[in-house]
Parts: structure tokens; sequence; C-alpha cells
């Protein structure tokens, strides 16, 4: 009897927990999820929270402690996209505005003309310094 | 014996040199392996979300997000550019800049405006310099990059492209091959190609909680995020490989300078000696004579 199911917990920097359960429940945005071998395959949004996972052989349950994410359910395995920051539609507008406000506040302290030719000229004249350089520690040599 | 001294602090201050390149090369060797194994610790996530997005689209087929659907014309083009906050890594930082500038330059010509969103201080501060424009930006990253920095900026991307303000997003950073070689490289991010997400597993579908559309937008968005967390890692550890092998480059540089600077120093002391000997036997054949 397959009384065990497959549990990856993934994040975008590192794999976080791999391993057999005999039972896990999850956080979901709808309500705690409770999920047993051969569920039926289910996508959901899950909230920031514990992950609690019940080993085969071990009494204790194991914590994992996620900021939400995505929990994605097959019959045999169960795959959580976890996030790695504390993620909210307000704050990822915050983290944007300011982002962009750097960008802007350069900008305003830049006249914006794109100028190619002057890159490459400033480009060209270092180049020049350099062999200069290398040319003249030849001599000392 | 004529500019032994000069020789000497000349010596001096090249060995004082490779010990510092010697240094940095180390400390590169070791935040290399770290680095290397961030970027294969970033892997298993891309996989895994492009399998679930890859699924969702054809399970899905009347919901399309706005990053799947390929535009008519293309007017204004995004750029992420990944670059290195540090400099003394060989032409790393270079060779992405030119294979971005002459992309830039063909965009221009026809006419079509690009927005830059500079991961990195190399690359900032080079678009700053040639005047392009900015619409985000990050730096400072340090040794191991992380999610929370690059949200902001990559969504200032993504919403302009939700908006319309670009039709098309790019990213450029340096692809690791091995330690001696990372390449540039210059992919298209946005719309997401049907053949990026792969085929369909089966006739199945999932259930969603809430709904569908609401975790494909964050699936679709999280998938994005993954690839440039993925880029930033690889970059990152083709920048400590180049570090690496460009301070090796150094120290051997400076050794082989060493060499020579030696044997001229020996030469006039060499020289030197002789001439006084000569000296010496000159005067005393003058007085036996």
């Amino acid at each position: 009897m397959a009384s065990k199911i497959q549990i990856e917990v993934v994040s975008a920097e590192e794999s976080i927990f791999s391993g057999e359960a005999e039972f896990i429940v999850a956080p979901g945005l709808m309500g705690e999820l409770g999920i047993y071998p051969r569920h039926t395959p289910l996508l959901t949004n899950i909230k920031a929270g514990a992950l609690r996972i019940k080993l085969p052989n071990e009494n204790d349950e194991q914590l994992i402690f996620i900021s939400g994410g995505i929990l994605e359910i097959q019959p045999g395995l169960v795959t959580v996209l976890a996030d790695t920051a504390i993620r909210g539609h307000d704050l990822d507008e915050a983290k944007a505005l300011e982002a962009k406000r750097l960008a802007e506040e350069l900008i305003k302290s830049n006249a914006s003309e794109v100028n190619y030719a002057q890159a490459q000229a400033e480009l060209s004249e270092a180049l020049a310094q350099l062999q200069a350089i290398s040319r003249l520690r030849k001599k000392i040599h | 014996m004529p500019g032994s001294k000069e020789i000497r602090t000349k010596i001096k201050s090249v060995e004082n040199t490779r010990k510092i390149t010697k240094a940095m090369e180390m400390v590169a060797a070791s935040k290399m392996r770290k680095a290397q194994d961030r970027m294969r610790a970033a892997r298993p996530y891309a996989e895994k979300i492009r399998n679930v997005a890859a699924h969702m689209s054809h399970a899905q087929p009347e919901y399309k997000h706005p990053f799947v659907v390929k535009r008519d014309e293309t007017k204004n083009v995004g750029i992420i550019l990944v670059t290195s906050d540090k400099g003394l890594c060989g032409g790393l930082n270079t060779n992405i800049l030119r294979v971005v500038v002459n992309k830039m330059q063909t965009w221009e010509s026809e006419n079509k405006s690009i927005r830059i969103c500079a991961i990195g201080n190399k690359g900032y501060g080079f678009m700053t310099r040639i005047k392009a424009k900015l619409s985000s930006q990050v730096t400072g990253l340090g040794d191991a990059p992380h999610m929370d920095r690059l949200i902001g900026p990559v969504k200032v991307m993504l919403d302009a492209y939700v908006n319309g303000e670009i039709d098309q997003l790019y990213i450029a950073y340096n692809h690791f091959i091995n330690t001696m070689k990372q390449e540039p490289v210059m992919q298209q991010l946005l719309p997401l190609s049907g053949e990026s997400l792969g085929a369909p597993s089966g006739h199945w579908d999932y259930l969603y909680e809430p709904d569908a559309k609401v975790i494909i937008d964050d699936l679709m968005v999280r998938y994005i995020e993954s690839l440039v967390y993925q880029s930033v890692a690889e970059n990152m550890a083709s920048e400590q490989s180049a570090r690496m092998v460009a301070m090796k480059a150094a120290s051997d540089n400076a050794k082989t300078v060493i060499g020579d600077l030696k044997l001229v120093y020996n030469k006039a002391r060499q020289a030197a000696i002789t001439k006084e000997i000569s000296e010496i036997v000159g005067g005393a054949a003058a007085v036996s004579g």
C-alpha cells in the first residue's frame, strides 16, 4: 500500500525540503489543506504560515515556515513553490515604485539623449590610455 | 652600482602587487564554488514552475495570460541588463555591454525606443554614461543574490509590458559554461514563446483554488522572476570565475616581471663587481710593475 507521498519544498534560492511523508497540512489561501497520498491534482496559492509534515515512522511533525507561494498536488507528489520574500500586492508595488524612483532621480540629474558616439569615443580613449601604459611599462623594464 | 636601488624598489613593488592579485585569486576561487552551488540550487524551482506553467497553458486554452500573447508590432523594447557590481573580472562586463550596445543600435535605427533595467553597478554606470533610458535599477547585490531585491525592478518592467509601454522584454547576462568560459547572451523573456514552456503532459487538469486565472497570474510573474534570479546567479558565478582567471593571469605576469627585473639587477651587480676587481688588479699591476 502506497501510504506515502513525496514532498518537495523549493524556493527560487534553494531546495528547502525533499522527502517522503504520510500526511501534510498546508495553509491554503481558502483555508487549511490536509493532504493524504493519492490526493486529486490541485493547484492553489498558499498564505504565509507553517507547513506541517508528518514523516513516516516518526511521531513528531516537521514544521516548515514559508512566507507564501504556490502549492501543486499530484497523486504521488506535492510540490511547494515557496516564496523567498514576504509578498503582497502592496509590498510588490512599493518595491516597484522605489526602483522606479531611483531610476527617475537619475534621469533628472542627466540630460536624456542617447549618445553612442560619445561612449565609443570614451571607450577608445580608455583603450588608448591602456596601450600607452603597457608600452611605457615595457620601456621601463 | 648605478640604478640598483631603483631596481630593488621596483621588484619590491611588483612583489606586493603580486601578493594582492594572488589573494584576490584565492578569494574569487572560494567564492566561485559557492556561487556555482547557488546557481544550481535555483534550478529545481525554475524547472518545476515551468512544468506547471506549461501544463496550465495547455489545460486552460480559454485564458491567455498577457505574457504569452504575441504582439503584432514591436515598437518599444525593454532590456534587463545583468552585470557585476565590481570590476577586475577580465572582459566580462565589456563583453555583455558590447552585445547589448550592438543590439541597441540596431533597434535605434529601426526607431524603437529602449528601456533599461540595470542589475549591477557596472551596467548601471555604463547606461547612465550613454544616457540610455533607465526604468529601474538595483546595485550592490553582494555575493548572494536575493529575490527580495530583484522583485521591485523586475516588476517595473513587467508592468511596463502589461501596460503596453514595451512590447518585448529581453534579458542580457553572462552564461556560465565552465570556469574558463563564460558567454554573453541576450534572451527574449517576453512574450513567452510556447516552445520555451515545453509540451503538455497528458489530458488531465488541476482543481484550482480560488480560480485558475489568479493562479496563472501569480505563476507567470514568479516564473519570470525565477528566470531573472537564475540569470543573476549565473552572472555571479561567471563573475567570480572570470575574476579568478584574470587574477591568475595577473599573478603570472607579475612573476615574469619579477624574474626579468631580478635578471637585470644581478647583471648590474655582476658588472659592478667585475669592474671593482679589474680596478684592483689594474692597481696592483701598476704598483708591482
